[in-house]
């Protein structure tokens, strides 16, 4: 009943704004706004005119959504991977980011798309290129935060630590990792946008597949109705990543008082 | 048989010292209890007895060996029992961390926890957060968690500093009753002088900062203590004022004995 409730009124305001754009796009019938109940039925076409065995799946979802979402997933974990990784051996040295944080204030500096051409020139167009500009992207917010994260040991708890004579691989695994947890999810979400975004913009200039390939396309073609279709498509994309990563940190982060649920405090 | 050695104790901060010129010896299963005036260096105190911070000079000896780094044998319950425990673990896997780099088994080692958590009358919280208990039952879980690798030389720093006077009255009992089950020797600081000479065998009583031994009170109270007979006999009271006294006339020498 509440459950429900609370999802009628976060959505409510969504469907009235789809409303009014439908209205005053009718109203309008300019053919560069198509309504969005004619985006709707160009996406359904696009996307579910496959055979039964295939759950109605069009061939360009497996030919263009599945290779876009494999990507910004793929370079998502590099980025995931080396920024943890990384941000952990850096911020338990003393001299570490003496020696990286310049660099890393540069690369950091550096807007992503910028590096496009660089990457197109080194590994050519196709996926190779794009995973490799969103890894790069997205490394540096996981990287900075880790750093940041396992650097912020309370002072208790490092006594603790010493006092307890706990070796160093239980105290990166049970202490640093987890005291850290927070603040890398925090990097986390904010990579996972910027692999979204990076997806697409690698894909509007240097791929022959996805969906910002076939956004460009559409818009080539003149075709708006398609276009818009692939913009809701990125935004069902994003969405849906986004909850996978939600319910994940709600998993991991389940020990934070500020999260468990039906628990006074 | 003397389990702990300290000799010609100093310890400075940035050159200026914080405890100097301590001497003394704890026996195999004495409880005893460390006051003296606040910020005085009691916690330093227990920080060098535990290999935690390097004696400037003299020494800590445990069964005769210098303590270099924290001995195997010894656990420390931290004044700050609520940040000492780890938030992310659950109340059983805060209190069975030590045994995990103690070729303990996982079967023995849920066994020996839950026998810790028993042993301090900590039952069916074992999946809970500690956040999410109350202050006392968590310092309760901080105790369990020291016992739980069964040491010979327990160190507190005011572990009921923080809890109410209740609490405090049940966890002072408990501590008595753990430590004379396992004739285990505890080093317990506290400001508290009626919780000295009540938990202790016996008492020292700790000079103004840099602190330096001012008295070593032997406590002849029975052995049986119980929070309303003790505290109102005689003698607890006699000795009450005189860690009082000693406490408030620091420096006389020839008070030291
Ligand atoms: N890490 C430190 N660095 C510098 N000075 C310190 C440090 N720790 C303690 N001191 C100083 O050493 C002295 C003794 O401190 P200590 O914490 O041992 O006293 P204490 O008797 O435990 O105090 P309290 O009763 O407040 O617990 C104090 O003057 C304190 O300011
Ligand atoms: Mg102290």
């Amino acid at each position: 009943m509440s459950a429900a409730g609370r999802f009628l009124r976060s959505w409510a305001l969504f469907a009235a704004g789809v409303l009014v754009w439908e209205v005053a796009t009718r109203l309008a019938g300019h053919p560069f706004f198509p309504p969005p109940s004619t985006i709707l039925v160009t996406g359904a076409r696009l996307w579910f005119a496959g055979p039964v065995e295939r759950a109605f799946l069009g061939d360009t979802v497996l030919d263009d959504v599945l290779p876009s979402v494999l990507r910004a997933v793929t370079g998502f974990a590099v980025a995931a991977l080396v920024g943890v990784g990384l941000g952990t051996v850096l911020g338990r040295s003393r001299t570490g980011m003496q020696w990286c944080g310049p660099l890393f204030a540069f690369a950091r500096a550096i807007p992503p798309p910028a590096l496009i051409p660089v990457f197109l020139v080194l590994f050519g167009i196709g996926g190779r290129m794009q995973v490799v500009t969103i890894a790069f992207a997205a490394t540096w917010p996981i990287l900075l935060n880790t750093v940041d994260g396992v650097r912020s040991l309370d002072p208790v708890q490092a006594e603790t630590v010493r006092a307890l004579r706990m070796p160093p691989g239980h105290r990166l695994v049970l202490v640093v990792l987890p005291a850290a947890l927070p603040k890398i999810f925090a990097g986390l979400r904010l990579s996972l946008s910027i692999s979204v975004i990076l997806m697409v913009v690698s894909e509007l200039v240097g791929s022959v597949d996805g969906i910002g390939f076939q956004l460009r396309q559409a818009q080539h073609a003149f075709d708006f109705p398609v276009m818009w279709a692939w913009v809701v498509a990125l935004g069902v994309v994003g969405l849906g990543l986004n909850a996978v990563l939600l319910a994940v940190e709600q998993r991991a982060l389940r020990w934070q008082p500020t999260r468990a649920t039906g628990v006074p405090r | 048989m003397t389990l702990l050695q300290v000799r010609h104790l100093r310890h400075d901060y940035r050159g200026a010292a914080a405890v100097d010129e301590l001497t003394f010896a704890v026996g195999a299963g004495e409880l005893v209890c460390i006051t003296g005036p606040s910020g005085c260096g009691k916690s330093t105190l227990l920080r060098a007895v535990a290999g935690l911070v390097e004696p400037t000079a003299g020494e800590v000896r445990l069964h005769g060996d210098p303590v270099r780094a924290v001995p195997d044998e010894l656990s420390f319950v931290f004044q700050d029992y609520g940040r000492s425990l780890f938030p992310w673990l659950s109340v059983r896997r805060n209190v069975e961390l030590p045994l995990r780099w103690r070729s303990v088994g996982r079967a023995e080692r849920a066994e020996r926890a839950a026998e810790a958590l028993a042993g301090v009358g900590l039952a069916g919280v074992d999946d809970r957060y500690p956040w999410q208990l109350s202050g006392g039952m968590q310092q309760r879980v901080a105790i369990a968690r020291a016992l739980v690798t069964r040491p010979a030389l327990l160190l507190m720093d005011e572990p009921f500093a923080s809890v109410d006077a209740q609490t405090r009255f049940e966890l002072e009992d408990l501590l008595r009753r753990v430590q004379r089950a396992r004739a285990t020797t505890v080093l317990l600081v506290t400001h508290d002088i009626d919780e000295s000479v009540y938990l202790g065998d016996r008492v020292l009583v700790l000079s103004r900062s840099p602190a330096h031994l001012v008295a070593d009170l032997p406590v002849d109270l029975p052995a049986e203590r119980d929070q309303i007979g003790t505290r109102g006999s005689a003698a607890f009271v006699a000795l009450r004022g005189e860690v009082a006294r000693r406490l408030r006339a620091p420096g006389d020498p020839a008070a030291v004995g």
